[in-house]
């Protein structure tokens, strides 16, 4: 009874969506990064060295504001390297992402022993406040998505609003998506390719950050040795699931964090181990079905001189 | 442009051509493949940097040529391959690097402006429908828009014919003359003599990066542009001696093409006979090519090769057969571009013990008789162990001939066997066919080109939506009641296939 109950509340609709935002941070970076035509799989980095950054960052100038801004400063940095190795020295992009994957998980082990001296977890940190918008509070149900809710759910859904229009309404984002479709095509209108394409692994490892950060000093207050979790690789299959498209990947984001919410709230009399699988086979069964309807962007990791 | 010279390595693509357009004319450039002629308007279109040379425009010379300047100065291209983006609209890709607004795109401004492009010059383009959706005959369209949206005055059309079905390319053309009319100056790169002669003002001819001759249209024969572009007399007529015809070979029985065609395909090619399937691209030629092979099944229907079915043999036990096959597209089906030439010889071969011994390549033996197949059929190249996609279009073609010939096949299917390949090529690979022909091989010829059917076929058919319209002798057509056939009889169901 007690399952049916949660089911019905509110409170998995609040559950989901705080889940979903980290994933969706991450699933629109991704977004922008491959539809500039840059394979990404070093998104679960990316978050990674994010998470590490926003504890840093608070640890050092103590306001947790300054350490989101950190964070999204690590994200884009480690992302620069992905698209100096895949852009400049046209390295194969997916040996790339996953190394940026593996170097992500030992220079946030080394560097947390650095500064903490502690291995594995970080000394604490100020947390970043929850927020309550005033009179929006007192609508009645509704009124909890206003209360005691961290900035980060009012900055996601502005974030994928914009990168949709972006996308889909301005000069720059129908250039965007034509690159990840036909470089070549672009170039000979005159549109300057790797400058696109630098700017989207960019921002794709900012957001990456923003997403890492959420995890470290929103939810917790410190930095946990691979706290992302997986979390990276479900937020590209968001985005494949969301076709390329930021509110798509917002959707399928949902998705996914209301399993998690299922997961994480349910008692089911089935071994555990089952429950947490449902969040990933849902994944697969997902792309199985829709997977080969979306397009992808068609010049997915090709080069032009 | 004056004394362009560009060289690549020790090759020189462009020696000293001098090319002169004038304003409100067509004018061709012809050459062979590798004649330099795409070099040249590379130069000119400012993706290429020539080391000698300037290029004027109006007078003025220019320095530092880009696209995007030549943009600025009125200039156009569309290349060969196409510059589109599929997922997008026509208009979307119209507009792409050059969208009206500040950041957000203008969406109505752009489309107004596209709309009445494409209505001045009868365009008949859906702005909304996705280019992966068009025709080719649409997107060359869409890519020509594309550069009058650019405002060029100049625009260059690198063989543009090359893709299109003959209908196509016979509105293309007129959509060219349309826009001389109104003041565009077009230059269209070709090495195909009828529609040069069709739609030209002046010719200019280029030959192993020279140019060798201007040409007024009017006063030009094709007998003349042809040994201009050759560099010696060329033969059109082919020396086909008659041959009485022998037993049945293959015989094709109520297969069906399309889903949706209203009746089953049935025909016979005899020993000593070709037999070729004229008609528009996409009317079940792709499918009868792939159904004979065993690349595609087919529900229903027989195909006999003298007495055994073949439908119900796998693709291997064809190929036992002693099957010559040219696919329809070289570099997908006939050749592994990467590979070496000896290995791509090996392909078809690999279960001969001559060339693997229990699971191996007998190298040696392969390099040797990949040599001397090259040696008789002409294939030019460095040597066999030198990558298939490094030679020319011509003598790809003539490897894949080598290769499938050298089985000394009873039956053969060539199909578009001469597709992209120069004069010299062409002739070349017809007379294989014939020789074939008078060794007593029975040949399926399916090409687009209705040259290649008349001059190489004793019986001709004609596929239009999956069905054959007719199948005659081939003295008893002629060009004009051929192509009724290929556009299924009426005018009016021209327009719809084309569409």
């Amino acid at each position: 009874m007690d399952n049916l109950q949660y089911i019905f509340s509110f409170n998995i609709v609040l559950t989901t969506l705080r889940f979903a935002i980290p994933l969706t941070l991450a699933a629109v970076g991704a977004t922008i990064c491959e539809r500039s035509g840059i394979i990404n799989l070093g998104v679960e980095g990316m978050m990674l060295v994010g998470a590490f950054g926003g504890v840093l960052g608070t640890h050092l100038t103590g306001s947790p504001w300054l350490g989101v801004l950190f964070s999204i400063f690590c994200g884009g940095l480690i992302a620069l390297l992905h698209a100096v190795l895949s852009i400049r020295y046209k390295t194969n992009q997916t040996v790339s992402g996953v190394g940026i994957n593996i170097l992500s998980v030992g220079l946030t082990v080394v560097l947390t022993r650095v500064v903490w001296g502690t291995d594995g977890i970080s000394g604490s940190v100020t947390q970043l406040s929850t927020m309550s918008i005033p009179l929006l509070r007192n609508i009645p149900v509704l009124g909890a998505l206003f209360e005691d809710q961290s900035p980060f759910l009012y900055l996601t859904l502005i974030i994928v609003f914009a990168a949709w229009f972006f996308m889909y309404r301005t000069k720059a984002g129908l250039r965007l998506r034509a690159i990840g479709d036909h470089p070549r095509a672009a170039a000979t209108v005159g549109i300057n390719v790797r400058v696109y394409r630098y700017v989207a692994v960019v921002v794709c490892g900012m957001l990456c950050g923003m997403a890492g950060a959420y995890l470290s000093i929103v939810q917790n207050n410190l930095f946990v040795n691979n706290m992302v979790a997986g979390r990276g690789f479900i937020a590209l299959a968001a985005n494949i699931f969301g076709g390329w498209n930021p509110l798509g990947s917002f959707l399928a984001s949902l998705l996914f964090a209301f399993a998690q919410a299922l997961r994480i709230n349910l008692s089911l009399p089935i071994p555990d181990q089952f429950v947490q699988m449902v969040p990933y086979a849902l994944t697969l069964l997902v792309l199985i079905g829709v997977g080969r309807k979306v397009k992808a962007p068609e010049a997915s990791g090709e080069l032009i001189d | 442009m004056r004394g362009i010279t560009k060289r690549f390595g020790a090759m020189t693509a462009n020696d000293h051509i001098d090319f002169q357009v004038e304003q409100g004319e067509i004018h061709c450039l012809l050459g062979e493949n590798g004649a330099g002629k795409s070099t040249l308007m590379n130069v000119l279109f400012g993706l290429l940097c020539p080391e000698e040379g300037c290029v004027e425009i109006d007078g003025q010379p220019i320095s530092a040529l880009t696209p995007r300047l030549a943009y600025q100065l009125g200039i156009g291209m569309v290349h060969q391959h196409f510059m589109l983006v599929n997922h997008l609209t026509c208009l979307e890709n119209i507009i792409l690097g050059n969208e009206p607004g500040k950041v957000v795109i203008d969406r109505k401004q752009a489309r107004a402006r596209v709309q009445a492009l494409s209505d001045q010059y009868h365009f008949n383009i859906d702005l909304d429908a996705p280019v992966s959706d068009l025709s080719v005959g649409m997107k060359q369209r869409v890519e020509i828009l594309k550069t009058l949206y650019r405002g060029a005055n100049i625009i260059i059309l690198d063989e543009p014919t090359a893709v299109l079905t003959p209908i196509e390319a016979e509105q293309l053309l007129s959509i060219l003359r349309d826009m001389r009319t109104q003041g565009k100056t077009i230059i269209f790169i070709t090495h195909k003599l009828k529609e040069t002669l069709d739609v030209a003002d002046r010719i200019t001819i280029l030959r192993g990066g020279k140019s060798v001759a201007l040409l007024s249209a009017a006063s030009a024969t094709p007998e003349q542009l042809a040994r201009l572009m050759v560099g010696h007399d060329v033969v059109f007529e082919i020396e086909k001696p008659a041959r009485a015809q022998g037993d049945v070979v293959l015989r094709v029985e109520d297969v069906r093409l399309l889903q949706n065609a209203q009746s089953t395909v049935s025909f016979e090619v005899h020993a000593g006979e070709i037999f070729g399937i004229a008609g528009v691209e996409g009317n079940g030629q792709q499918q009868l090519e792939e159904i004979i092979m065993g690349l595609t099944r087919t529900k229903g229907g027989r195909i006999f090769y003298q007495k055994t079915n073949l439908l119900e043999l796998s693709l291997r036990a064809r190929r036992k057969l002693r099957f010559a096959y040219i696919p329809s597209d070289r570099l997908k089906q006939a050749l592994l571009s990467h590979v070496s030439l000896q290995e791509n010889f090996l392909l078809g071969n690999q279960y001969d013990p001559q060339y693997v011994r229990r699971g191996l390549i007998q190298k040696k033996a392969l390099r040797e008789n990949t040599l001397r197949m090259m040696r008789e059929f002409d294939v030019r190249a460095v040597s066999a162990q030198q990558s298939a996609g490094s030679l020319s279009g011509g003598n790809q073609q003539k490897f894949v001939l080598a290769r499938e010939v050298s089985k000394q096949p009873q039956f053969v299917l060539a199909c578009q066997p001469v597709r992209g390949l120069d004069i010299g090529a062409i002739k070349y690979v017809h007379n294989v066919l014939i020789r074939l022909r008078s060794e007593g091989a029975a040949i399926l010829l399916i090409s687009a080109e209705l040259s290649d059917i008349f001059q190489l076929s004793d019986t001709i058919g004609v596929l239009y939506k999956g069905e054959l319209m007719d199948v005659r002798k081939a003295g008893a057509f002629d060009n004009e009641s051929i192509s009724l056939l290929m556009a299924g009889r009426k005018e009016a169901q021209a327009d719809e296939t084309n569409r």
